[in-house]
């Protein structure tokens, strides 16, 4: 991998962002919309509820963290599809550039614009509701970052997908992450879940996640469990999807599939 | 004896059931413009996205300078570069800021002065504050040709690059074309509709039709190869009478 080629195409996402405004706008409406609607619903149905004191944490913080694997996955997959429609993929893939350079710049651009929807989110989520998401302490970061690490494994097996199958596919760029919102016991314990559903939560790195968010919240005591298992799930996940993405890559061009996606 | 740039070896590839290129072989030499000829369908696109290892063949082999495309691609496309009509740019950019970012992944030396150099050859200097969205279709194809010089290629691929372009454009293109290849010794392989243009730049002409090569050589061979008075009617006659 050259940083160079890297660089080029992280500095050309800066200056799309910076020169468009419906993009400017993403990155602050749906999480100020998320967190106000949702926010305000939890403050509701927590009035009179003395004892789950712990309810605005837990709902909260939850949704703060769910948007953080939902942005770095979109982040992703959405940056693609926005190459395909402004019919730009063949001239990237002319150049010396190589698909794993492509996708780590965008990995680069999805992380810069997470740390600012996660920086507003935090800030509105103390000043609304006087929620600090730091009382969950050191552990939040290894958290963060097994969230980043998923969303990059969804958005990555995304774009291989879209690769495959072309623009009927690109329902997926939004939507496949939500595939994970029921099993990853975002805002229940994974014991709520039908026992099936259990086994199929536990093979999933955001369940440990998540569980270990509620277990800082309530206890105070850092889930390292939970934490390793994430850990060593998320390690498989990103590197099936960069397999996957590979197989798919070379299969696409053997087919004639990526000229066609591109023009 | 001159070594060949790009040396192309029973090249093949079928989609489905549909073969699109069938045993072809070619070379192009230093300083030389090859055009590749046929009515649509008959596999010229197709022979240049495997030349750029877009599209990977059946079989065959592809050398450009000397190296394997399928083991050295990397080193090959920093020397190499393409233009296509049907290709765009990312719309929210402007023009100088869409040849920064490519002049960055070429890794180009002295990025603003080539900007300006190609942005001056091409006669759009004074777009280059412009977002890409703005312009009109024969500006941006010269954007996509500029942003075909910016590495300084030593072989080119051109898809119909002058398509969209007015007459006087496209004109300064083509004369542009053959004082960078005279003095810099640039190799093309071109593809074009237009047998004036296609007769004008062309030192060779391989016409193709259903994917395989009916004749090759110099302009003035093929027309008379193919029973025409000029490239256009050798064109009709070798089209039709060919068409099942």
């Amino acid at each position: 991998m050259k940083y160079h080629r890297i660089f080029a195409l992280f500095t050309r996402n800066i200056y799309l962002y910076k020169r468009s405004f419906p993009r400017m706008l993403e990155i602050f409406y749906w999480p100020l919309l998320d967190l106000l609607v949702w926010g305000f619903l939890t403050v509701y149905l927590t009035r009179g509820q003395e004892n789950f004191p712990g309810f605005v944490a837990f709902f909260i913080g939850a949704l703060i963290l769910w948007d953080i694997l939902w942005r770095a996955q979109t982040g992703i997959s959405v940056s693609f599809l926005e190459d395909i429609w402004s019919k730009n993929l063949l001239n990237l893939f002319t150049s010396p550039l190589k698909p794993e350079e492509y996708i780590v710049a965008l990995m680069m651009v999805g992380t810069v614009k997470l740390v600012v929807i996660a920086a507003i989110m935090t800030f509105l989520a103390w000043l609304v509701y006087s929620f600090n998401i730091f009382v969950i302490g050191i552990s939040l970061v290894p958290f963060v970052l097994n969230l980043l690490v998923l969303g990059w494994a969804i958005g990555i097996f995304t774009i291989a997908l879209i690769l495959r199958f072309g623009q009927e596919a690109e329902v997926l760029a939004w939507a496949l992450g939500f595939l994970f919102l029921p099993i990853s016991a975002v805002f229940y314990p994974v014991s709520v879940l039908p026992p099936f559903v259990q086994a199929i939560a536990r093979c999933v790195p955001s369940s440990y996640v998540f569980e270990g968010m509620r277990t800082v919240i309530a206890s105070g005591k850092f889930p390292l469990h939970d934490l390793m298992w994430a850990v060593g799930l998320n390690t498989l996940y990103i590197l099936f999807a960069f397999f996957f993405f590979r197989r798919i890559f070379n299969l696409i061009k053997r087919k004639g599939l990526l000229v066609r996606i591109g023009e | 004896m001159r070594e060949p740039v790009v040396e192309v070896q029973g090249l093949t590839k079928t989609f489905k059931k549909l073969k699109a290129v069938d045993d072809v072989s070619f070379e192009i030499y230093p300083g030389e413009i090859l055009g590749l000829l046929g009515p649509n369908g008959a596999g010229k696109t197709t022979i240049i996205h495997m030349l750029l290892g877009l599209t990977t063949p059946d079989s065959g082999f592809i050398k450009i300078f000397g190296m394997d495309l399928q083991k050295e691609r990397e080193k090959i496309m920093q020397e190499v570069n393409f233009s296509s009509t049907y290709v765009s740019m990312p719309n929210s950019l402007s023009v100088r800021e869409c040849l920064q970012v490519f002049a960055r992944l070429y890794k180009v030396n002295n990025r603003e002065k080539e900007i300006s150099r190609v942005l001056q050859e091409f006669e759009i200097e004074d777009i280059g504050n412009k977002l890409i969205r703005s312009l009109s279709s024969g500006q941006e194809t010269r954007l996509n040709l500029a942003k075909a010089f910016i590495n300084r290629p030593k072989v080119l691929f051109l898809d119909e690059p002058t398509a969209s372009l007015d007459p006087d454009i496209a004109d300064k293109t083509r004369t542009l074309l053959l004082r960078i290849k005279k003095e810099q010794g640039l190799s093309i392989l071109y593809t074009s509709h237009n047998m004036k243009e296609m007769e004008e730049l062309s030192d060779r002409i391989l016409f193709l039709h259903k994917g395989s090569i009916i004749t090759a050589g110099k302009p003035e061979e093929v027309i008379q190869e193919l029973k025409g008075r000029d490239l256009e009617e050798a064109f009709i006659r070798a089209a039709r009478e060919r068409r099942v």
